[in-house]
């Protein structure tokens, strides 16, 4: 892409950031926030990492805009007592200093990385055979750098337990949000019939790519979990209570699976998640796979928030 | 690529283009939400599709054009949802 | 060809802009709305003509995915203009 792409696409970023920063209400604040999401996708896809791009259209600009949202509906009794708030001046300057200060900071750390970056890559590249699988990001991931990405579930995890502990006391074990009342022949419930069929095929998909092509499994449990809470949004079927077996089941088959192809490892090939020669692009695919509901199931959770209503025993 | 297959691809996406433009000068120029709605879901889609038809030529295979078909298929079916909840919205709440 | 889908991706993204740039300063909340949609079609036309020309075969993924989750995106955006406008109607919540 040529330079003037580049720019262009860099002044709009900063363009739309700095709108989003400005603009007072909250709700177009996220409506800025969206495209702003896009836009980063589109500077991913221009230094072409295709893989980045792909997680950034799923989480960036689709998860975490609609997590932004329901986050600046819930302020939303309470905003216009925050917009009334005035800062003293000697606050404001203190806090134009810093982060001026941190800027000019940001900006000569970057003017003076290396010429040359320094990167594994060519190591990766290497080994990439005795992974078994094509997509070095995979690989990344799932093999030289294993541990990180199951820290990184049981971390996602962890944030979804903290979530929950805003429960009320009386709604513990219930079911979060509120109770739906969509028109069962409107338009929304229509789009929740048909578009989930379609969005399960193509998460799966993004899945299985993932091995050889830009994917994988935290793109494609993203747009299951997209797909739940777009059924859950419409009313055709209610956000489920959380003390159900089923659900918690699902939230610890992922972790517990990688944890045990690791102690695996321990015994048969001497280190913690270290692959048996042979087996890892099979071990890859079996932590993959059993992820890929885990990461949906807590994502959804995540969005749909802390348990409201009591649910079985009311 | 035959020239055929080219002029093909050239037309339709100057097509599309052409309705992009369409479509966002009447997003800047209607007066109202509900007219600007109808620019943007009408006349954008349109030219997605167009663009669409123009760059199946170039496709290397039948599974990538697939996948250009339903893209815009899921387009049009998300946008036709959205824009009819939109437009509820708009007018239970005038500005 | 490549020179003149690239040329189109720009021409597609400067609209999409300058719809944006229209779209956030509207009146009322319905606008906002469209914010996300209009980068459904938009953005993802722009994506396509740039898969085109530049080659990288995954990019369609992108797009596919772009598609399904700007979908549920839109939807969660018009529910919770919604919700706020009825909670500024009525007192339940």
């Amino acid at each position: 892409m040529s330079i003037a792409t580049h720019i262009s696409l860099a002044l709009l970023l900063l363009g739309l950031a700095f709108w989003t920063i400005v603009v007072r209400d909250t709700f177009s604040a996220v409506a800025g926030f969206i495209p702003y999401g896009l836009l980063l996708t589109s500077a991913w896809l221009a230094l072409a990492a295709i893989d980045v791009a792909l997680t950034e259209a799923a989480i960036g600009a689709g998860l975490t805009g609609a997590l932004l949202i329901a986050a600046a509906s819930r302020l939303h009794k309470t905003e216009i007592a925050a917009r009334a708030e005035q800062r003293g001046t000697i606050t404001r300057i203190l806090a134009a200093i810093l982060a001026t200060t941190m800027t000019a900071a940001i900006m000569a750390c970057i003017l003076r990385l290396p010429d040359r970056a320094p990167t594994l890559a060519p190591t990766v590249a290497r080994h990439l055979a005795q992974t078994g699988v094509g997509n070095p990001i995979t690989a990344v991931l799932l093999s030289f750098r294993a541990m990180d990405t199951l820290l990184e579930a049981i971390v996602l995890l962890v944030g979804l337990i903290a979530i929950w502990s805003l429960a009320p006391d009386r709604a513990w074990g219930g079911r979060p949000g509120q109770a739906q009342t969509e028109d069962p022949k409107g338009p929304l419930a229509y789009l929740a019939r048909v578009l989930p069929p379609i969005g399960i095929v193509i998460a799966i998909y993004i899945f299985w790519v993932g091995a050889d092509h830009p994917g994988g499994k935290f793109q494609g449990a993203t747009i299951l979990a997209a797909m739940w809470l777009l059924v859950m949004m419409s009313g055709l079927s209610d956000a489920p209570a959380i003390d159900r077996g089923w659900l918690r089941f699902l939230l610890i088959v992922g972790p517990a699976a990688f944890i045990a192809v690791g102690f695996l490892g321990v015994v048969v090939a001497g280190a913690f998640l270290s692959y048996p020669t042979g087996f890892a692009k099979l071990l890859i695919v079996l932590i993959e796979a059993a992820l890929l509901p885990s990461l949906a199931v807590t994502l959804a959770l995540l969005l749909a928030g802390p348990p409201r209503r009591p649910g079985r025993r009311a | 690529m035959t020239a055929a297959a080219n002029l093909l691809t050239i037309t339709a996406v100057l097509a599309g283009a052409f309705f992009f433009l369409a479509g966002t000068v009447g997003l800047l120029r209607f007066p109202d939400t509900l007219t600007r709605l109808h620019a943007l879901t009408k006349a954008d889609n349109l030219g997605l599709g167009l663009v669409v038809l123009g760059l199946l030529p170039r496709t290397g295979s039948v599974v990538a054009g697939f996948k250009l078909i339903l893209v815009w298929l899921l387009v049009l079916l998300a946008s036709s949802a959205v824009s009819q909840l939109i437009a509820r919205n708009a007018r239970r709440s005038p500005p | 060809m490549d020179d003149f889908l690239r040329a189109a991706t720009v021409f597609v993204l400067a609209m999409v802009a300058l719809g944006l740039r229209c779209v956030l300063r509207g009146p009322c909340d319905a606008d906002r709305m469209m914010a996300a949609q209009l980068f459904g079609s938009g953005g993802i036309a722009a994506l396509l003509l740039f898969q085109a020309a530049s080659g990288l075969k995954p990019v369609i993924d992108v797009a596919l995915t772009l598609a399904v989750l700007a979908a549920f995106a839109s939807v969660a955006f018009v529910k919770a203009g919604t919700n706020s406008n009825d909670a500024e109607e009525g007192p339940q919540q």
